[in-house]
């Protein structure tokens, strides 16, 4: 299951950022560490996570997904709570 | 009958390569309509069509570079009858000698400014199918399998069938084909050759005057976190929205800041069009602009927002988007720097400058307090306006701010 969290997280990511697909991905690392990643990259993103999810993500918690392995672990953790 | 002419693709641009029709003779066309691509050094632009009717014959081949002004098709108006000899073919790529009948009628180009875009690229072959160069590189971002999209009905697959094809294998929850960025459709040295052309021929012609304020953005940003914690995702807004809402509707009140410098003079805009700069990953920056940004509510100003940011990553942009601007906001976002001195994009008279969000000690009355404040920088054309102009837009725009339900 966890790799279809991931597979979506990833495609919500090179969706709103196609440049960097391809390129290496550090899964523990903030995205804005490794590429040019500001406010309006992180709410297409988290929007196109909830496209995908259906999961409804408050504000406050968008720093959670913020790397791929953050917003894995808090997509998984509201899976498993509904 | 009328020429439809090449039109202006920004204060930098002298001219294009064509690079695609997506209309052929005898199709009706409607105004605001794309019918053509033109590369420049911006990447792929879209040419809309100015008027109604049916594109009677095209004058301009593919694979050619085209000035501003050329005329490029011709328009036959409602009711009127086709020209007698029979109509053009539709334009193949630039490859060998198909006998054409192709009457270009250009004038002879203007001496070229530095930095043109590279000489056009013929016609592509991949998996058997003959693509224009910019459908061939949209359908490799897409992740498109090139030996499946159909060619239209001269034997070329151009931007139309690409889109065709990638609208019907998108899967069901996304809601467009995920454009893919400038990496590949654009040329980011040809762009900052653009840009330079751009700020040279700024800082010598236009005298800059700036004026700054550090506004208290507070009431702003409590109101957005109300906004947004009450909404569904897909309804959220960015701060970006209101901002750009209150700077479109403070330009409005202070007509010297709005509008085109030309041979003329100064002619002040009635609409407020406003260029937003948008910075690219590995360094490209244009500035498409809102149109009639003053009018829209904050949905869709977000809608549109959203919408220019993914087309720049593509390379899709429109020519209105390129040259209507009539005043440029550049907001540097987070993690950047508390001010920037921005410098007016030609012919536009003024630009408005943003720096990132700051929480300050603030005193108000005898009480200090942290308070989220943001410097905006103005800078003016002094031939048109001066200080006392550019810190009235300040005091306006400050309180469009403090009063963001009614954005």
């Amino acid at each position: 299951m966890n790799d279809d969290l991931e597979a979506t997280v990833r495609a919500a990511l090179y969706a709103i950022a196609p440049d960097i697909e391809g390129d290496p991905l550090d899964p523990d690392a903030r995205y804005r560490d490794q590429f040019e990643f500001d406010s309006m990259d992180l709410l297409r993103y988290v929007a196109d996570i909830h496209r995908r999810t259906g999961i409804d993500i408050p504000e406050r918690d968008y720093p959670r997904l913020e790397s791929l392995a953050g917003a894995v672990a808090y997509l998984r953790a509201r899976r498993g709570g509904e | 009958m009328s020429e439809f002419r090449m039109p202006s693709l920004g204060a930098d641009m002298a001219a294009g390569t064509l690079v695609e029709w997506m209309k052929r003779p005898g199709d009706r066309v409607e105004r605001g309509e794309v019918i053509a691509a033109v590369e420049t050094q911006k990447g792929a632009i879209e040419i809309e069509c100015f008027e109604s009717g049916t594109l009677d014959r095209l004058l301009v081949e593919v694979g050619q570079r085209v000035p501003v002004g050329t005329p490029l098709a011709i328009i036959r108006g409602e009711g009127e009858a086709e020209t007698a000899p029979a109509v053009m073919e539709a334009a193949q790529p630039v490859a060998p000698a198909e006998a054409e009948p192709a009457k270009i009628v250009m004038p002879p180009p203007p001496p070229p400014p530095p930095a043109l875009a590279p000489a056009p690229r013929p016609a592509a072959t991949a998996g058997g199918v003959r693509f224009s160069p910019v459908a061939l590189r949209r359908a490799q971002q897409l992740g498109l399998d090139l030996a499946r999209i159909a060619p239209g009905p001269d034997g070329i697959v151009g931007l139309r069938e690409v889109d065709a094809a990638s609208a019907a294998t998108t899967a069901p929850v996304a809601a467009e084909a995920p454009p893919r960025a400038a990496g590949a459709g654009i040329d980011l040295d040809e762009m900052r050759k653009a840009i330079a052309a751009a700020m040279v021929r700024s800082w010598r012609e236009i005298p800059h005057y700036t004026v700054a304020s550090t506004l208290d953005l507070e009431p702003l940003l409590g109101w957005l976190e109300a906004h947004n914690a009450t909404r569904p995702v897909p309804e959220r807004l960015h701060y970006a929205a209101p901002l750009i809402k209150a700077v479109a509707l403070a330009l409005k009140a202070v007509p010297a800041l709005n509008g085109h410098y030309g041979e003329g003079g100064f002619a002040p805009s009635a609409s407020v069009h406003l260029g937003i700069a948008i910075a690219m990953r590995g360094g490209g920056l244009i500035a498409p602009a809102i149109l009639d940004a003053d009018t829209l509510d904050l949905p869709t100003l977000m809608a549109r927002l959203e919408d220019l940011v993914a087309r720049v990553r593509g390379g899709r942009l429109r020519s209105r988007e390129m040259s209507a601007a009539t005043a440029t906001l550049t907001n540097l976002g987070e993690r950047t720097a508390d001010s920037v001195q921005p410098v007016i994009y030609p012919p536009q008279v003024a630009i408005v400058g943003c720096g990132q969000v700051v929480e300050r000690a603030v005193a108000s009355g005898h009480a200090i307090g942290a308070r989220r404040g943001m410097t905006v920088t103005v800078a003016g054309d002094h031939r048109v306006s001066d200080g006392r102009a550019a810190a009235k837009f300040l005091v306006r725009l400050e309180a469009l701010l403090h009063a963001p339900e009614r954005l």
